[in-house]
């Protein structure tokens, strides 16, 4: 970091903090049950619930995914995968969806 | 959804309605948009010095000026025959009370500039004062329930009446909770000629005191009771309200948040719980909720 | 130090040019702002800063001044409404006094902190209550430590120049500071006199445009106004603290190449009037120099060795310059139109602070006077030097209000 005169700020650059520290409950996704109505996406306060397709194992290992967990989810199909980086746990998306879908676990870190 | 352009890794706390609520805005007003925002939560959690959560230019200047700060750059854009979006994002201490001024200065002028209060009904960032949106008998630290308090003696200052006073072309009120109706109302918003004013109800889990995941059920109550009507005013006609089909009792939505725990503990909460209701059966009657 | 002062440098000069008119002061530094060729200018009305406005939003209704002239509720909105356009890319503008800058002062730091090159005259006059709309510099010596540049000039000619200038010092991208063109109100605002008007053509040779390095853009998407906690708020007013100690150069070379572009120098941080071999030397700022530099007339007449030093850049606050030239002094005298109530004065406590380190060792007294308006008199010039001439063995009072209607009191 530099600091220069009138010096700005670039866009988007919060993303180096990883929010998802802040976390003390984890949400854990049912796939199989999800209805794909995207409200979890929508209402996420950290916009940190991605659609992710399950073949991009790369994106589900950044997402927080570990690989064991990766071959068990369901072949050829749009996820919806919160961020673990950045999802600070306050389980709005549990909440909201509609088919509860979404649980919340004690995380053990 | 397109990809966020409100970036994750803010501060704001968990389970906050006010990023979800930029979000939705920025979403429907895209890229080619220009934030200004006064001195607020948002403020301090989008914009620890180096970072930055914001995907579209963005200034701060200070609490009390980001109407006219928007003025400068709108007419700047203007000059430079620039067609981009200018769009003050703001809480309602800032809307209501510091910034009124400004504001009127702002919607007087006519500026193609859509003001967004993201309201939470108390000065948030300093620790839940009141302001002039905290609803009638609502608590807050400044006006706290004791022996001789009940919460916020007055009723909320309607600031959609105020923007109309001034002839602003489109005015709507939203929720969080209703974010097809949001995104449609910014859009709305973006497209006329003037000045635009949406008051998006946005519930804050530390001053209202609620569990973390039921911030859009809160949300949504406000609006099943009759609480929050949500409304869309063109040219000052009331054009759209959304129906509330059995409006639920104010019971439910006070119950959900801690800063109303006093009307339920005390023998003269009784009396103040029918006096919201009949405010609530006030909206329903106005816009016809129920029909 | 030469005795020529800037008025002779032009009087001097044998042609007037066909822009040499006789106008009010107010129309003349209007004049002077269109001819810099603002984006936008944004201002609320206030006497006695009225008339420039009323010129400029005239100009623009004419057609012949091409800006946004925005009409506000308030002075706070007036600056805050540049805040935006400047940091939209808009070379800006206002103007204010008195009760308007006060309520501007949120602002005035905003605008210092965000290094916005924002230019403003201020047509100095007196703060409430009691009510005055009067003349006294109390308005922006108050506001002397918010970050901006102040120039404090002398007459209407050269409250027109330094207009011109201000804004090829403060847009300087090593400077990048907003400017005070500070004039005294209704002397310099309201009066009549010869001025040469800026020509257009000279002053866009002289000032190029306004291209700061980064502006709100969707297409390079910045975030101006972050805030900043205690790991580099320090670094932010360091850089505005060098930025402003970077000006004492600038100032002097933009004045330098404004004397080569339309012949008239003022000095650039501090000028002098038969100071060279003065013992007893007033240093002040503004409108009153016309009044100082007739008494010092007679003085030297008398055989007084009296002169004057006129300080210009009031911030940054030009220490060496005011060291070099007081160094000969015997006694020095500080006339000001301002009063530090619970201390002395802002000119008197920065000049003695000037000098503490120095080896000047030379005795310092000061005098407030002319606030509200009140005449500041031959006579009263007179009685300066008569106390800075007793001071010289002994001190009687270090500072005083020099004007005090004893009678009723």
């Amino acid at each position: 970091m530099e600091i220069k005169a009138g010096k700005l700020v670039d866009p988007c650059s919060t993303q180096i903090t990883k929010t998802g520290a802040w976390r003390t409950f984890v949400p854990v996704v049912d796939h199989k049950e999800c209805i794909k109505c995207n409200l979890c996406e929508i209402f996420c306060p950290e916009g940190c619930i991605h659609q992710v397709s399950s073949k991009d194992v790369d994106a589900l290992l950044k997402y927080g995914y570990k690989p064991d967990q990766i071959s068990s989810l369901p072949k050829d199909d749009i996820l919806f995968v919160p961020d673990l980086n950045y999802c600070k746990g306050c389980s709005v998306c549990a909440h909201e969806c509609p088919r509860k879908a979404i649980e919340m676990f004690l995380e053990e870190k | 959804m397109e990809k966020s352009l409100l970036a994750p890794g803010h501060r704001a706390c968990a389970g906050c309605a006010m990023p979800t609520t930029i979000k939705l805005v920025l979403d429907a007003a895209g890229p080619n948009t220009i934030v200004v925002s006064p001195t607020s939560c948002l403020e301090v959690t989008t914009t620890p010095f180096p970072e930055s959560a914001w995907c579209v230019p963005w200034i701060h200047s200070l609490f009390e000026n980001a109407a006219a700060v928007a003025s400068g750059v709108e007419v700047m854009l203007k000059r430079k025959c620039k067609d981009t979006n200018v769009v003050v994002i703001g809480g309602d201490g800032s809307t209501f009370d510091i910034g009124m001024g400004s504001n009127s200065g702002m919607f007087e002028r006519g500026h193609k500039i859509l003001y967004v209060c993201y309201d939470n009904e108390a000065y948030m960032n300093t620790g839940v004062q009141r302001s002039g949106s905290t609803p009638f008998c609502a608590q807050t630290t400044t006006t706290p329930s004791g022996s001789k308090s009940l919460g916020n003696p007055r009723p909320k200052k309607d600031m959609p009446a105020i923007a109309m006073a001034h002839k602003v072309p489109y005015v709507a009120t939203a929720s969080v909770a209703y974010p097809v109706d949001l995104r449609r109302k910014v859009k709305a918003a973006l497209r006329v000629n003037g000045p635009s004013y949406i008051q998006v109800n946005a519930p804050c889990i530390t001053g209202w005191t609620f569990d973390a995941g039921t911030m859009i059920e809160v949300a949504r109550l406000a609006v099943e009771t009759g609480l929050w009507p949500l409304a869309e005013w063109v040219n000052g006609e009331l054009v759209g309200v959304k129906k509330v089909r059995r409006a639920k009792p104010v019971e439910e939505y006070l119950k959900s948040q801690g800063r109303y725990r006093h009307l339920f503990k005390r023998p003269e909460g009784a009396d103040i719980l029918k006096q919201i209701q009949a405010m609530a059966d006030a909206n329903i009657a106005k816009y016809k909720l129920a029909d | 130090m030469s005795q020529k002062m800037s008025s002779q440098a032009y009087a001097d000069k044998p042609a007037r040019s066909a822009n040499m008119k006789v106008v009010e002061g107010s129309y003349a530094v209007a004049h002077a702002v269109m001819c810099c060729l603002p984006d936008v200018i944004s201002a609320y009305p206030i006497t006695p800063q009225t008339h420039i406005v009323e010129h400029l939003s005239q100009m623009v209704a004419d057609g012949e001044l091409d800006s946004e002239f925005l009409t506000v509720d308030s002075e706070f909105s007036a600056l805050s409404v540049l805040v935006g356009a400047s940091a939209a890319g808009a070379r800006s503008y206002s103007s204010t006094t008195s009760q308007g800058l006060a309520l501007m002062y949120e602002v005035l730091y905003n605008v210092s902190g965000m290094r916005l090159p924002i230019v403003m005259n201020v047509a100095n006059r007196a703060l409430s209550a009691p009510l005055n709309i009067w003349n006294d510099q109390q308005d922006s010596i108050g506001a002397r430590d918010v970050g901006w540049l102040q120039i404090y000039v002398e007459d209407v000619q050269e409250a027109v120049d330094a207009t011109l200038q201000a804004y090829k010092i403060a847009e300087d991208p090593a400077i990048r500071t907003p400017i005070m063109v500070c004039m005294d109100g209704y002397i310099l605002t309201h009066v009549y006199e010869p001025v040469e008007l800026l020509d257009k053509e000279l002053s866009r040779e002289f000032l190029p445009p306004f291209q700061p390095e980064n502006i709100l853009d969707p297409s390079d998407p910045k975030t101006f106004g972050a805030f900043a906690d205690p790991t580099t708020y320090t670094e932010f007013r360091y850089l505005q603290f060098e930025a402003q100690q970077k000006a004492l150069g600038t100032i002097e070379k933009v004045a330098k190449e404004f004397e080569e572009t339309f012949g008239r120098y003022y000095g650039g941080l501090v000028d002098s009037y038969r100071a060279e071999d003065a013992e007893i030397v007033i240093v002040t700022m503004g409108s009153v120099i016309g009044t100082i530099k007739d008494a010092i007339d007679a003085k030297r007449a008398e055989g007084k060795k009296v002169g004057l030093v006129k300080v210009r850049s009031y911030r940054p606050f030009p220490v060496q310059a005011l060291r070099k030239t007081l160094k000969d002094a015997s006694v020095i005298a500080v006339l000001e139109k301002d009063v530090a109530i619970g201390g002395e004065a802002g000119l008197l406590t920065d000049l003695k602070a000037a000098l503490y380190n120095s080896s000047i060792r030379t005795p310092i007294i000061g005098f407030t006077a002319g606030l509200g308006g009140r005449d500041i008199t031959i006579k009263d010039i007179r009685k300066i030097v008569e106390k800075a001439d007793a001071a010289r063995k002994k001190i009687e009072s270090e500072f005083e209000f020099l004007d005090l209607r004893m009678e009723i009191l």
